[in-house]
Formats: C-alpha cells, structure tokens, sequence
C-alpha cells in the first residue's frame, strides 16, 4: 500500500497536482514480465487489494502453451507468477487488452487509471472518461488506494488538440487506420490530434487501432474526430477556441510509406497471427467466413489472439468451431508480444498489426490487412 | 578551450544523483528497443540506432511507445547495470515516471534553459535530482 502511495505521490509531484481524487475503475497494463512482477508482487505481498474494479491485460496460460512450445522456466515463473500476484490483489482476470469492449467499461466523464496503448486513447477520446496516460504500476497503484493525483487529462483545459491532421487519404477500412494511427504517432510524438476530412463514420475496430497504433508509435493519449468522437463536435471545438501548434496532411503517400516501413520480408512465412488488439467478435466472424471449407496450408500456424469473452461468444455462433476446422487456433489471455511465442523468435510470420513487427518479438514480419493474412495462410505463401 | 562548468536548474520527478555522458536524442525513446543486456538502441530507424545508452546522462524530449514494454525496457536494463546513470527529459509522462520509480534512476525536467540546446553528446553531465541541479562540462575538442 505504502509503495503504490510512493508512486502516486512521485507521479503527482512531477505533475503539480494539487491533491488526489477517487477513481471509478482501473486498467492494469499487465504483462508478465519482469518490470511488472517486481511491482505487483510487491504489493500483494504487502496485503494490498483493489478499491475498484481493476481489470488486467494479457499474459498467458503456461498449462496451454506447455503442451505446444518449450518455454524457458524463468519466463514461465514469471508468467505464473504474476497472474497469482494479480488475482491476489484482487484485480479482475480478464486478461484483455480492449477491457472497455466487455469486462470494465468506463462511462463518459468517469475518472478512472486506465494503461494499455489502445485504452488510454479509447477511453479519453471515443468514451469521454478521463484517464492520463497510465502505467501498468500507476494504474494498479490507482486501483489499491482508489485514487490518482489530479493532472493532465483530468481537467478539460488540458484535452483540447494541439495539432490538425487533414486527412487527405481514403479510409478503407481498420488497416488504413492502423497505418493512419502509425503516422499520426510518430510525426507528433507526444499530442492531441484533431483529424479532419474523414467522411465516413469511423467503425469500433478503426477506432482501437488508431488509438493502439498512435500510442505506440508515438504517446497519443486522446485525440478528437469532431462530429464522431465525443468530446467535440467542430473543429474550433476540438482546439477550445486555440490555434494548432502545428498542421499535417495525410496523403495515401504517407499511409504507404508508413506501410512499407514494417515490411521486413518479402518471403515464406512460417505463421499468421493476429489479434493485436485482441479481436473483437466481428473480426473473428471475418476471419470465420474466409476459412469457412478451407484448410491452412501445411506448414503455416495460424492464431488469432482474444479475449476469453469473446471467445466465448465466437465459440456459441460457430466461428471457432470453422476457423479450428480449417486449422486456426484461437487463443484467449495472451497477445503477440508476450514470451510464450519464444518458438517463432527466429521465424517469419505474417500480421495485420505492424505492433508486432514493431517490437521485434519475431525475426521478421509482413503486415498486411486482414484479408490477406487469411489468403496467405491457405495459400501457404 | 578550458571547460568549464554550467550549473542549471531543474525539476526532480524522480529522486538521485547520477553522472556521465552526455547522450542527446531528439527523438523520444523506448527502452524496450534497446539490447537489455548492453544498452545499445536497435530500433532501427531511430536516430540513436546503434548507440548505447549504459550508463549515459540521457536527454531525450520524452518516453513513448505502450507503458507495458516501456517500464520493463528500463526496467531490464537496470537489472543487467546497463541502464543510463540520470535521464533529462522537457515532457513529462506518467509511464516514463513509472519506468524511472521501478528503475530508480533519477529523472528531472524543467531546466531552466533548453537542454536541447545547451547539452551535447559528449559532455559530461551530473544529475543532482534532491538539489535540482544540472552541472554541465563541455566537451573538449
């Protein structure tokens, strides 16, 4: 207790916030990894318990991925051992990392400690709950005392945009906003992005991976798409009345350039993986449809990471039942960059969610868009 | 040139003394894409790719990338005694506070002048986070 009240008052500190306020609800950005076991370890051994609901993000089930790859018993230990630290706190074992689509749902203008790349900007900009951009340690610390130091995020003043992006390029669909979402992050780096010239009504899995994907290429904490996103419904809205500090245009030229900056290979795939954001229930129908009386190639795993919710859900409405059939697995409470994958480090595999190839978990990585993923594996190249 | 030293203000975000060299990146950093066992960056299209960051006074504008990987990124590095001596940052964020707590390397902002401008890889740099201080020796050429 006393450790996550340290790391509060640490954070509060830096940012001159004034005194602490209650939080409604909390997402642990859990991991297993070592940074994250040395926190919350530390705190259940303390004795400490969530205040409110604190939901967790992947990790992984090590009796499951036992009986498929060899993984190191340090990695496994840790692993183990944070799920346990986890659930002795208290915290909700969801092991999601899109919790606001079932298992801890913020309201609008809820305070809440909210970590986890694609959360944090969800939660702010398509929610309207306020949460900073949060730590896995912060947010669980928010959840034991209840509480966060007010800053940033919390106060209207601080959400307004800082920067205009025109959207010249044609959104087709969730790829193009990951590549959207990518750009957009890293030209900016650390901002508000108010995006403009979108027509089209952005769909529930754009608007994850353009918060996954500029919150990881950059540290995107909100953005606004005025007449979609909640906070603003102008543009002069979205910037209070203020100028931009700073103009960008997003042309198909940049989607591509940003497109052809993960491409690592060129050539034969050992596997398919996708789910990064964890996928929603229309996603693995899509993914159902196009393996429906098919087979995946010989050679090639394919994996589509989920929650244990929808899972649930896919396996009631027959798209588990087709995409196993086909030779897919489904996988719930583990993401793309957890160890258990440790059996493809050196292996070149296929994804619509450049956060893989990002983070080099694999050796090399295409992404292409979900489509393809699907073809490719049935072709087996 | 006889080097002497700059004394500057700062603002402590995470407590501690560390000195070194001075490492400088205008681009944010991740820590998770660094060797944990060296310190050397290997993203590869940043512009410290290559650079080690073990025991170097690093100033950089800010963290980024998602908290999971950051924290552990500085967190392994200070585990294998390769993480940098201080940080100096002029944007402050939550998971890079966190990263420094559970690191416990010193972090401070706020410089009285722009540290982009006033510190250059390769000077020696002493971080006093307690007393608010940066003292900067230029490099000699």
């Amino acid at each position: 207790m006393q450790k996550a009240m340290e790391l509060l008052v640490a954070i509060g500190e830096a940012y001159d916030a004034e005194r602490m306020v209650p939080v409604s609800r909390a997402h642990a950005a859990s991991s297993g990894q070592a940074g994250d076991l040395y926190f919350v370890k530390f705190l259940a051994d303390g004795g400490a318990r969530c205040k409110v609901p604190t939901s967790t993000n992947p990790v992984y089930d090590i009796e499951y991925f036992d009986k498929l790859f060899r993984i190191p018993e340090d990695e496994a230990s840790v692993a183990r051992r944070v799920m346990e630290a986890y659930k002795r706190v208290g915290a909700i074992p969801s092991w999601s990392c899109i919790p606001y689509m079932a298992e801890n749902i913020p309201l609008y203008g809820e305070i809440v400690a909210f970590s986890e790349s694609s959360a944090t900007p969800y939660v702010n900009s398509v929610i309207g709950a306020r949460t900073n951009r949060e730590a896995a340690q912060s947010a669980l610390a928010a959840g034991v005392i209840g509480k966060t130091p007010e800053y940033g995020l919390l106060f209207k003043e601080n959400r307004k945009g800082t920067h205009l992006v025109r959207v010249e390029a044609v959104l087709k669909d969730e790829f193009d906003y990951t590549l959207l979402g990518y750009y957009v992050g890293k030209r900016i780096g650390y901002g508000i992005p108010v995006l403009t010239g979108i027509s089209r009504r952005p769909n529930t899995e754009e608007l994850i991976n353009f918060s996954a994907m500029s919150n990881v290429s950059g540290a995107i904490s909100m953005f606004h798409i005025p007449g979609f996103t909640v906070e603003a419904s102008t543009v002069e809205e979205a910037f209070q009345g203020d100028i931009p500090e700073d103009k960008i245009t997003v042309t198909a030229q940049e989607l591509k350039q940003a497109y052809d900056e993960f491409q690592t290979t060129s050539a034969q795939i050992d596997f398919v993986m996708l789910g990064c954001p964890h996928y929603t229930l229309k996603q693995v129908e899509e993914v159902a449809k196009l393996l429906k009386g098919k087979k995946i190639h010989d050679g090639i795993s394919f994996w589509i990471c989920t929650s244990v919710t929808t899972k649930a859900l896919a396996e009631r409405s027959g798209f588990v039942d087709i995409i196993e059939r086909a030779g897919g697995n489904v996988v719930v409470d583990t993401c793309i960059d957890e160890p258990c994958w440790i059996a493809y480090k050196d292996k070149a595999g296929m994804t619509d969610s450049p956060k893989c190839a990002y983070y080099r978990r694999f050796k090399e990585a295409r992404v292409e868009r979900l489509r393809d993923c699907v073809e490719a594996a049935i072709r087996g190249k | 040139m006889k080097s002497s030293e700059t004394l500057l203000k700062c603002h402590k975000i995470i407590g501690g003394c560390g000195q070194g060299e001075a490492l400088v990146s205008h681009e944010p950093i991740c820590f998770y894409l660094t060797d944990p066992k060296t310190g050397v960056v290997r993203e590869r299209s940043h512009e410290l790719a290559g650079k080690n960051l073990a025991n170097k006074v690093l100033v950089f504008p800010s963290g980024k990338a998602s908290s999971v990987v950051q924290i552990d990124g500085l967190f392994k590095l200070a585990s294998n005694n390769v993480a940098p001596k201080a940080m100096i940052v002029k944007d402050v964020e939550t998971v890079l506070i966190v990263s420094a707590f559970i690191a416990k390397v010193p972090l401070v902002n706020r410089l009285e002048k722009d540290p982009f401008e006033i510190i250059q890889t390769g000077d020696f740099v002493k971080v006093d986070a307690e007393k608010g201080i940066v003292a900067i020796k230029k490099r000699k050429y």
